[in-house]
C-alpha cells in the first residue's frame, strides 16, 4: 500500500524521502530565497530540510513570497 | 543632511528610514508598472504576502525581483485567527529571513476589519517570539495603545475599509491615537488619493501604507509620485504647525494708512 501525505492541503503520494526532495518535486528551486516550510504546523528551518523525512499523513506547507498589500 | 531628506525620515524599530511611504505589491495592471510605481514611490518598505506553492505559479520569483532592492515587509492577509497568523508569520521570518511582520487578523471577508481579540492575541505572541509587529488595526485609540503597550513597534490603523479609497474617515480618532501612542502611526488602508496621505500626515501620522490606490489608478506611477509629494506636503505642514481655525475673517494686509474718503 502507497504512502500518502497532506502537501498543501492536497493528499498526495511521495516519493522523496526528505523535505529538500519533497520542495523540489513541488517545483520550487530549494536553492532559491523567498520559500518556506512548515511539516504539521511547525516551521522547519532550510537548514534542515535535508535531514527532516516525513511519516504518513503528514500535514506540509511549502509557501513562497507573493504580491501583497 | 538637507532639510528634505530629514523631513522624510523616520524610525521604527530603531531602523531608520528615508521615506514615509510603504508601498505593496498587489494588483498593478503588470510587472513592469509595479516597478515603475514602486520607484517613483521612493519607498522603501515594499509589502509582500506568503502564499502556497502551486504547480502553475512555480515561484513567482517577486523575491529575486525586490529582494536585495526593498525593505521586504511580510504581511499575514488572509488570516482570520491568531493562530493562523501567528504560524504564516514564522513562515515569512524563514522564507526572508525577517523578523518584521505586517500582522493582520481580519474579522471577515466583506469589511476586511480587524478581528482585535485575535489580532491582539497575535501581536502579544509575536511580541513575544522576537518578531517587529506592525498591526493593522482599526483607528481606535484603546486598541492602539494595547498594542503599543505589549510591543508593537509601530500601530496601522485604518482610515476607511482596505481598497475602498474613502479617505480619512475619522480624524478625530487619528489625532488622539497621535496623542496617546508614541510609536509610530501608519495609516494602512483607505487612502484613496494624494489629498488623503496629505491629511493623515498634517494630523501627526509618521506615514502611509498604501496599495491599491497607486496599483488602482489609471496611471499607477503618477500616482505613486502624487502620493509621495502629498506625504512629503503633509508632513512639512504637520511640522510647521496649521493656523487656529477661526469662523471670521482675519485681514492679511495691514489697515494702517489706507485712505479713508
Amino acid at each position: 500500500m502507497s504512502e500518502t501525505i497532506f502537501i498543501n492541503g492536497e493528499r498526495k503520494l511521495f516519493s522523496s524521502s526528505t523535505l529538500i526532495g519533497l520542495v523540489e518535486e513541488n517545483g520550487v528551486d530549494s536553492s532559491k530565497g523567498g520559500v518556506a516550510v512548515a511539516l504539521n504546523g511547525e516551521v522547519v528551518p532550510r537548514a534542515d530540510w535535508a535531514q527532516t523525512s516525513m511519516k504518513p499523513d503528514d500535514k506540509v506547507e511549502i509557501v513562497h513570497i507573493v504580491r501583497g498589500g | 543632511m538637507d532639510a528634505k531628506a530629514k523631513n522624510n525620515e523616520f524610525t521604527i524599530a530603531g531602523k531608520t528610514f528615508s521615506s514615509r511611504f510603504l508601498i505593496g505589491t498587489s494588483r498593478y495592471p503588470n510587472q513592469q508598472i509595479m516597478m515603475d510605481a514602486i520607484e517613483a514611490s521612493g519607498a522603501e518598505i515594499v509589502t509582500v504576502a506568503v502564499r502556497r506553492v502551486s504547480q502553475d505559479s512555480g515561484g513567482e520569483g517577486l523575491y529575486d525581483l525586490l529582494g536585495d532592492r526593498f525593505h521586504l515587509l511580510p504581511n499575514t492577509a488572509g488570516c482570520f485567527t491568531a493562530k493562523d497568523a501567528v504560524v504564516t508569520a514564522e513562515l515569512a521570518r524563514e522564507a526572508l529571513e525577517t523578523n518584521w511582520v505586517k500582522l493582520e487578523v481580519i474579522g471577515d471577508d466583506e469589511t476586511l476589519f480587524p478581528d482585535v481579540e485575535q489580532l491582539l492575541r497575535a501581536a502579544e505572541e509575536l511580541v513575544k517570539k522576537g518578531f517587529i509587529v506592525l498591526p493593522y488595526c482599526n483607528d481606535d485609540p484603546i486598541t492602539c495603545k494595547k498594542l503599543e503597550d505589549m510591543g508593537c513597534a509601530a500601530v496601522m490603523p485604518l482610515a476607511a475599509p482596505i481598497g475602498s479609497g474613502m479617505g480619512i474617515r475619522n480624524p478625530y480618532n487619528l489625532r488622539i491615537i497621535r496623542e496617546q501612542c508614541s510609536v509610530p502611526i501608519i495609516v494602512d488602508a483607505g487612502v484613496g488619493t494624494a489629498s488623503d496621505a496629505a491629511e493623515a500626515l498634517e494630523l501627526g501620522c509618521d506615514g502611509i501604507l498604501l496599495n491599491t490606490a497607486v496599483a488602482g489608478a489609471r496611471d499607477p506611477v503618477k500616482m505613486a509620485k502624487a502620493m509621495k509629494l502629498g506625504i512629503e506636503a503633509g508632513r512639512y505642514a504637520f511640522e510647521a504647525g496649521r493656523i487656529p481655525r477661526r469662523l471670521y475673517a482675519t485681514a492679511s494686509t495691514p489697515t494702517d494708512g489706507a485712505i479713508e474718503l
